[in-house]
This record gives structure tokens, C-alpha cells and sequence, in this order.
């Protein structure tokens, strides 16, 4: 028998947040995370959920310029912050990472890799010469069942080459 | 016999090289692939369902109790909720439910059997409100004396999990056996006196558990038309659309199952467990109820059997197995699900893909108050495989015979047969050049470094042994088109193979061709997503399809065009006629003609089974893999570093080289999981004690062989297209063997217990150096 007080723990919230671009301004429970916000009322499904607990970087998004599980940031702590999601990488078209992702075969039932994707992306952008231990130091706290860490590490080592020949 | 031990060239063909192919063996990129990189993909519950209720279980935290009384009215007088159900709330026709065994309850009816099975559910119009009034609802209980390990669960005098009024007819009803196997051949006498070496040893596999990084859900909405439609991330829809129908007692066709792609499943979303509930939510409110399931609901929902096998083997100074004795006791817990068959078909091959005079396996399916576990990656083969390949070592060890030469001197030859008795099994591949070429690039004749170990196995699993695909495909009239086929991509990228086939077939552009699958209102019947046959099956139906489509096309333009049909042949991707070739697309379309239409061809593969079978039939196929690995041992910790790992599968012909290696490499990582570190843990009161990611810890990049190497035999000599044979779950049968004979090469002692922890290493070494000191 639950002795908590739903009504106290449902009371809403005011965050204002700006995520792709957009201000949006939302009331939600306080206890909503940063993920569900993104996912469910926001409804920009490209960030995954699955372990909801830190562990998996099913749910890494940019927050304020740095990665972060989204899962374990409450959506009322990201009052003011400007969020990025995986969708905000693409719109100008596939980036070289994301065409090196596929072209690497990294890509299996897919839930894993938006978060793959944006933790690359972050590496790249502080790492852009990262080695292979670097890489997999870098992506460890991101978990694919799939398993395709082999794939990931090569599609983010062609995507290095790719921007290093190119700058 | 003797065996062809000589590899040839990477992919050599012996027939039809990749070369004349325009489709098939090229690495074309993953169907589906920049929506999974954009995050556009839209998985089960990334859909949008206006309007849809969600819905919360309500649960015990204990594995075995009588339910003594259950109050719901806490949780009915809270806003937002729709309904409070128990089992004494469905209706009558919510019978137990089940694929071989119909002993799972639509929700826990006077027991509850393992931790984490439903008691009641909510309905309620959020998510939040739902879990509210779930924990709200007041459930009295009983806890009584669960089984939860197989020991616990074979003493005489164990409380059984399953009444036997469950089964009433079956004579195992008093014990906590649900299934047995049994396969035995051979005189055991006449092999006894060449034996010079006899090994025993016990060997253990833990309770792993799926992990997909979709844990995934149900929703279930009331049709107009006064069925049901039920969405689940399913690897076999026609098979949850029977199991509604059947119990909602509605006809198939008023059961519509869609099945988005599955974000992972491994054998873990093949069969329905809360879809039936979820489905008389929806009749019973009239709404449309979503249920998500938390990661750790999906470790109550899926796991592979754990497994003890007691193994005794006799060798011949020479390394030549002459007996080989195993006694299998699977963990599967506390209703059927498909494990009695993971267990029926692990140990058909518990032997090993070996020449062995006598064999005997005695293999069981133990019931114990755990989660039901279901069908995983490699289907009850990498249990045993534990265990065989293990003996092989403990042999070769004590025979001073290292484990490639064991290998050479009992591994079978193509047609030799592994299985013997009335239903003989014959190696379907040349298993031996997967054998060297494994070696070769381990380098395996060099020295190992001081302080590292080599390990070298070998592992089969029997593909299908029935089944039914069916296919549709339209060849539109603008040479586009679309192919229905109803195997559930779930991450091996089986749209991308129906693709080049249609390419190949009726050279139709693979950006042309669309792909239609998990929808049960608009694609043919497909058996099942599972056991790595979709290539050969589906495969075969798709392949069927177009040819099919060719017949027509030419048939259709003869008649156009008043060219004899005599005069025109159709081949792959093109039509040749008096005036030479053309594409067949083009050929289509001027056998159309101006009232424009479309072509339309059919295709079935059909595997019927065999009679008195062990297994109901003949393997479709057999995966073969060889898997080798090198580990460095600090001798301080024993911590264990992956230096190189190296797996080479029979595969037949690759379609798609770069979707072999994914699923290669993938399944190869997955296999250190359950060797090194996975193990579900349980309490004395059956609580699951590491539920969750923070506790239950999967390979992560930092786990993966500092080497890396996929590789294949290509023969051409498998039953689907083109000569392709299954592949998905070659890779992780003997990577335990692998690494396990690696550690003993590294540290002279061999641990027979999984996962192979840098404690038990660790301990293993201490226990070792106490020995010699003594
Ligand atoms: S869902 Fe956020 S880390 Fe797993
Ligand atoms: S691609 Fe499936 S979990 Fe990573």
C-alpha cells in the first residue's frame, strides 16, 4: 500500500527550454525527466529509452553544448538550457557520420544508435584525432546489444579521416 | 573417412562466383538504415496513439505465494483510472496459454510463480496516474517454499511450480520435469576397451537475460469492426495473432497484429506473454491501453534456461573420442514457454559435430520458480557446447593433444554423420576449412607470449526443421516494387537481402523497392522470425516470387507482341528475345502496355517435418562455427584481457558480406557476455538480486577483443538462395569452449563454471598454487 501523496508528486511545473532551435515551453510533473519531456511531450522520439537508469546512452543528447543521459537530468533542471537531439544533426541530410555509420554496417535493430550517433559526434568534436582505445574508452558508456562495436569504432574512425582531410 | 583439412581461397565459389552476380554478394547498405541513424525509425513505442490509456501491472516482491486475497478498491477510487483488473475479471474463455504446454495464465490466477508476474492490472488515463494506483492496490499473500535453482527443484520432496492438474495426462505431472530428451547410440563395451582416458566433470552455464536495448511493450485497441488490433515488436506475428484469436475467441481475420520492427530481440519477443491481457484490456474498456515495459520488467519477461550437464568421455591415446556421455538439466522456470524445445534441440547436438562411436544424452527441462526463459541466440546449443568442447580439452590436456589437433582428429567430414541411430545427421559443409582457417588466423602454430592462453572450438546448431514463408511481390508498372514478406526485421536486415534478390531477379533498382512486413491484415503468413531461417526460408519464398513474376512477364509479352514464347528467354534481371536482350523491367512494361497494371508473383517454401523425428524433422541447415581466442591472465588479479578473437562460420554464400559480418561480429560479442560476465543472481526468496542495467553488467566496446576478426567458408552448398545457409547465431555456440580452453592454456587450470569472473580465475590460480605447494 503506497503511503505517497500522488496528488504532491503529479503537481506540475513550468520549464522553459529550448531544444533543436525551438523554445518550448512546458508544465509538467516534477518529476519528469529530461528524456520523457523530449520523448513524450515535446514528441521528438529520435532520443531511445531503455534502461532509464545512466547506464546505456540510449538517451544522449547534447545539453548545453555537453552529452549527457538524458534519463538521469530532470526536465525541471534544464530550465534555460538549450538541448540538442539527434534530430537536430540531421537536417541538412545524412552527416559524414551518420553515411560512415551505415557504410561501416554499424547499424543493426537500430534503438542503440542516436545515442551512438551523438556520443560520436560529441568525441569528434573534442577528440578529432582519437585512436581506437580513445574511441572505445570514449563510447563505453553507450551499450549496443547488437554488439556492433567493431562497426561503430571503424564508421567513427572513417568519419575522423573524413573531417581531418577536410579541414 | 578423412576430412578435406586444405582451406581454399576467402569466398572461393565452387559453382556461381559473386562476380556474375549484380546483386547478391555485394556489401549494400541496411534497408532502413538512415532512419536508424536519424533516429526516424519508428519503433513500438515511439508511435503516437491518440487518445490511448496506459496501463500498470501490479506484482509481488517474492517468487512463489499463494495470492490470499487481492483489494483493488484503494487503487479504483484514484482520478484518472479506467479499470482495475485481476485474473477473476477476464472472461472464461482467458484460458492458460501456451505454444507446446497451455499453462500460462493471462494473470497470476491463485499463485504467483516467479518474481515479477502480474497480479492485477491498471488502466488509467497516464502513465503516472497508472503506476500510482498499480502500487496502490493491496495484495495479501502467502509466501510459500519456491524452487529456485535445479537442485532445490529435483529433491523428492519439492513443492511442485506447476499443479498437475495443469497437465493432467502427463506422467512426469508429480515432479518438477517437464520434458525430457533422450538420444543414445552406439555398444558402449566394445568402445570401453580401446578407451585409454576416461574425463567426468560437471560443467555450469548461468541465467542470462536478452537485455534489448528496446524493452519494449503492448497496445491493444478495440477494432470498428469489433476485433482487435494489437501492436507488439513481435518476431512472430502469425503466431501471436493465433494465440488472441484463439482466446478472445475471435476469427484470425478480426485480429489484426502489427509488429513494428523490433529494437533487438534474440529470441526474447518471439512469444506472446501480456499481449492476451492487453488485448482484453482494449475489448473490456473499449480504449485503446499501452503498456511500456521498463528494462526491468524485460529481465522478468526473458531469459535464456540456465543449464548443469555432467559429462563423462572416454578418448583413445590418440585423442580419438570413443564415448561421450552427457546428462543435461535445464533451469527453464516456471511455464513451458518454447523451452522444452531449446532443450529437445540443444542436446540433439550436445554431442558435438564429432565423430563419436557411442553417444548417450539424457537431457531435462526443470521447472523452478524463475522467469519463464524462451528461446536466445544459439536455442539451448551454446549450453551444452559448454561442456563437450570443454571435455575435448580436459582430454586433449591430459593426453598432451592440443585443442586444434583434437579438433582435426574428431571433427566430421562433409556427409559424415555426427548424429547417429535411425535419424542420422550429416555435416551439411566442409566444417574442417572453418577449423584451419580459424587457426591460421590466430596463428595458431606460433608460440603464445608467456602469460597468455590459446583457446580453439568448434560449435553446430540444427536450422529449422519445418516451416512455411510466404511471399508476394508486385512488379509495378514504372519498374518499381513491392515485396510483402512477413519476416520481422529486427536488426539482421532482412529487407535489405528481399531488396537484392529483386535486384537480382527481376533487376528492379534497390531504391525502388519497398518493403512490407509486420502487418498480419496485409502480408501472407509467415511461420515464425526465428532460428536463423529467414534467408533461406523467406528467402527462398521471395526468390520463388520473381521467379514467378519472370514466367509472367514472359508469358504477358509474347502475347503483346506476337513473338513466339518459345522464342523469348527470361533470366535474371533481364529478357532475351529474337532481337537480343533487354531489361526484364522494360520488357514488363511493354508487356503491359497501355492499360499500365502490374505484375504479381507468388512464392512458398515449405520444409514439411519427418515423422517420428526427434525434432520433428531434418535441420534445414546446420550453423558451423569455429571461434578462436587468445587471452592474457594478470596473475595478480585475474583479470582476463581479450588480446584476439577470431570466429569463421560456414555460411554458404554470402549475400551480403557486410551484414554477415555485423551479425558475425555481433553474435560473437554477445557469446563473452554470457562467458564473462553475465549471470542472473537470485535471493532465497527467488528476487531477481541484480535487476537492472546498474547491476547486470553486457559487453560494452571496452569488453571487445583488443583483434578482432570475422570470417567465412563460402562453398555455396547451403539450401537458400544462391547456396546461403543461416548465420545469425553461429558465432556465440562455442565462444565459452573458446575462451575457457584459452584460460586453462593460460593458467593450467580449467574453470568449469560460467561466467568466467576474474574471481573465479583469480581463485582458480590461488587453489592451483596451493596445490603445488603442498
Ligand atoms: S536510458 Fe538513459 S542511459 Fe539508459
Ligand atoms: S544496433 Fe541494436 S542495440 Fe545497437
Amino acid at each position: 500500500m503506497s503511503e505517497r501523496d500522488v496528488s504532491r508528486e503529479l503537481a506540475p511545473v513550468k520549464v522553459t527550454l529550448d531544444v533543436n532551435g525551438t523554445a518550448h515551453r512546458l508544465e509538467v510533473p516534477a518529476h519528469r525527466t529530461l528524456l520523457d519531456a523530449i520523448r513524450d511531450d515535446i514528441g521528438l522520439t529520435g532520443t531511445k529509452k531503455c534502461c532509464a537508469d545512466g547506464e546505456c546512452g540510449a538517451c544522449t543528447v547534447f545539453l548545453d553544448g555537453r552529452i549527457v543521459n538524458s534519463c538521469l537530468v530532470l526536465c525541471a533542471e534544464a530550465e534555460g538550457c538549450s538541448v540538442g537531439t539527434i534530430e537536430s544533426l540531421s537536417v541538412g541530410g545524412l552527416t559524414d557520420l551518420q553515411e560512415e555509420f551505415l557504410a561501416a554496417g554499424a547499424v543493426q535493430c537500430g534503438v542503440c544508435i542516436p545515442g551512438q550517433v551523438m556520443a560520436a559526434e560529441a568525441l569528434l568534436q573534442t577528440n578529432p584525432t582519437a585512436k581506437p582505445a580513445e574511441i572505445r574508452e570514449a563510447m563505453s558508456g553507450n551499450l549496443c546489444r547488437c554488439a556492433g562495436y567493431e562497426r561503430i569504432v571503424a564508421a567513427i574512425q572513417a568519419a575522423a579521416k573524413r573531417r581531418g582531410s577536410s579541414r | 573417412m578423412t576430412a578435406d583439412p586444405v582451406p581454399p581461397e576467402r569466398g572461393a565459389p565452387s559453382g556461381h562466383g559473386a562476380e556474375s552476380y549484380r546483386a547478391i554478394g555485394r556489401p549494400v547498405t541496411r534497408s532502413g538504415g538512415a532512419e536508424r541513424v536519424t533516429g526516424a525509425q519508428s519503433y513500438l513505442t515511439d508511435l503516437v496513439f491518440p487518445g490511448a490509456a496506459e496501463v500498470a501491472f501490479a506484482t509481488i516482491p517474492v517468487g512463489c505465494a499463494e495470492i490470499v486475497a487481492v483489494d483493488t478498491s484503494p487503487a479504483t477510487a484514484l482520478p484518472g483510472v479506467i479499470a482495475v483488473v485481476t485474473a477473476a475479471d477476464l472472461p472464461p474463455s482467458a484460458s492458460r496459454f501456451g505454444i507446446s504446454h497451455q499453462d500460462r495464465p493471462v494473470l497470476a490466477s491463485g499463485t504467483v510463480n516467479f518474481h515479477g508476474e502480474p497480479v492485477a492490472a491498471v488502466v488509467a488515463e497516464t502513465s503516472d496516474l497508472a503506476r500510482a494506483a498499480a502500487d496502490a492496490i493491496e495484495i495479501e499473500y502467502r509466501e510459500l517454499p519456491g524452487v529456485y535453482n535445479l537442485a532445490d527443484a529435483l529433491t523428492s520432496d519439492a513443492r511442485l511450480v506447476q499443479d498437475p492438474s495443469i497437465r493432467p495426462r502427463d506422467p512426469l505431472n508429480d515432479t518438477n520435469v517437464l520434458e525430457t530428451a533422450d538420444y543414445a547410440w552406439g555398444e558402449l563395451e566394445p568402445e570401453q576397451a580401446r578407451t585409454h582416458l576416461i574425463v567426468e566433470n560437471t560443467y555450469t552455464f548461468p541465467m542470462v537475460t536478452h537485455f534489448p536495448i528496446e524493452p519494449g511493450g503492448v497496445v491493444a485497441a478495440p477494432t470498428d469492426d469489433g476485433g482487435v488490433a494489437v501492436y507488439s515488436p513481435v518476431q512472430h506475428p502469425y503466431l501471436l495473432q493465433r494465440i488472441v484469436a484463439d482466446l478472445t475467441e475471435l476469427p484470425l481475420s478480426k485480429v489484426r497484429v502489427v509488429a513494428p520492427d523490433p529494437g533487438g530481440g534474440f529470441g526474447g519477443k518471439q512469444t506472446p506473454r501480456y499481449e492476451p491481457l492487453l488485448a482484453f484490456l482494449a475489448i473490456q474498456t473499449e480504449r485503446t491501453c499501452r503498456l511500456v515495459l521498463s528494462l526491468e520488467e524485460t529481465f522478468q519477461l526473458m531469459r535464456r534456461s540456465g543449464c548443469r550437464i555432467a559429462a563423462r568421455t572416454g578418448f583413445t591415446q590418440d585423442g580419438q573420442l570413443t564415448f561421450h556421455e552427457l546428462s543435461a538439466d535445464f533451469s527453464i522456470g516456471a511455464y513451458a514457454d518454447v523451452a522444452p524445445r531449446v532443450m529437445t534441440k540443444g542436446s540433439y547436438v550436445g554431442a558435438g559435430p564429432y565423430r563419436i562411436p557411442v553417444v548417450r544424452v539424457a537431457a531435462r527441462a526443470v521447472l523452478t520458480n524463475t522467469t519463464p526463459s524462451c528461446a536466445f541466440r544459439g536455442f539451448g546449443a551454446p549450453q551444452v557446447s559448454w561442456a563437450t568442447e570443454s571435455q575435448l580439452d580436459a582430454g586433449g590436456r591430459q593426453l598432451g593433444i592440443d585443442s586444434l589437433e583434437m579438433r582435426r582428429r574428431n571433427l566430421v567430414g562433409v556427409g559424415e554423420a555426427f548424429i547417429c541411430g535411425d535419424h542420422e545427421a550429416t555435416a551439411d559443409g566442409r566444417w574442417h576449412e572453418s577449423l584451419e582457417r580459424a587457426a591460421e588466423l590466430i596463428d595458431w602454430s606460433e608460440p603464445v607470449t608467456p602469460g597468455r592462453g590459446r583457446g580453439i572450438a568448434v560449435g553446430i546448431k540444427p536450422g529449422a526443421t519445418s516451416g512455411l514463408s510466404q511471399s508476394l511481390v508486385r512488379l509495378l508498372y514504372d519498374g518499381s516494387a513491392i515485396v510483402y514478406a512477413g519476416t520481422s526485421d529486427m536488426g539482421q536486415g532482412a529487407r535489405t537481402l528481399w531488396q537484392q534478390i529483386l535486384a537480382e531477379e527481376l533487376g528492379v533498382e534497390l531504391g525502388r523497392i519497398t518493403i512490407i512486413s509486420g502487418d498480419t491484415d496485409v502480408v501472407p503468413f509467415d511461420l515464425q522470425t526465428s532460428a536463423s531461417r529467414s534467408t533461406v526460408f523467406m528467402g527462398n519464398a521471395v526468390l520463388e516470387a520473381c521467379r514467378d513474376i519472370r514466367l509472367r512477364v514472359r508469358r504477358l509479352y509474347a502475347e503483346a507482341t506476337g513473338i513466339d514464347e518459345a522464342d523469348l528467354t527470361d533470366s535474371p534481371g533481364v529478357m532475351i528475345g529474337p532481337d537480343g536482350a533487354m531489361p526484364l523491367v522494360e520488357a514488363a512494361q511493354a508487356a503491359l502496355g497501355g492499360l499500365r497494371g502490374e505484375f504479381v508473383g507468388q512464392g512458398t517454401c515449405r520444409l514439411r517435418g519427418v515423422q517420428g523425428h526427434p525434432l520433428g524433422g531434418d535441420a534445414a541447415f546446420y550453423e558451423f562455427n569455429c571461434t578462436a581466442v587468445e587471452v592474457d591472465i594478470d596473475p595478480d588479479t585475474g583479470e582476463l584481457l581479450l588480446t584476439k578473437h577470431v570466429t569463421v562460420g560456414d555460411v554458404g554464400t554470402e549475400l551480403n558480406p557486410l551484414q554477415v559480418v555485423s551479425q558475425d561480429e555481433g553474435a560473437a560479442i554477445m557469446g563473452l557476455g554470457h562467458t564473462l560476465m553475465e549471470q542472473v543472481l537470485l535471493d532465497d526468496h527467488g528476487r531477481i538480486q541484480n535487476l537492472g542495467a546498474l547491476d547486470y553488467r553486457i559487453p560494452t566496446f571496452n569488453d571487445v577483443a583488443i583483434e578482432m576478426v570475422s570470417d567465412s567458408i563460402e562453398n555455396n552448398d547451403g539450401p537458400g538462395p544462391y547456396g546461403c545457409k543461416g548465420i545469425s547465431e553461429g558465432a556465440l555456440l562455442c565462444t565459452s569452449g573458446a575462451v575457457g580452453a584459452a584460460v586453462a592454456d593460460a593458467i593450467g587450470v580449467q574453470l568449469r563454471d560460467l561466467p568466467i569472473t576474474a574471481e573465479r580465475i583469480w581463485t582458480a590460480m590461488r587453489a592451483a598454487d596451493a596445490r603445488s605447494a603442498e
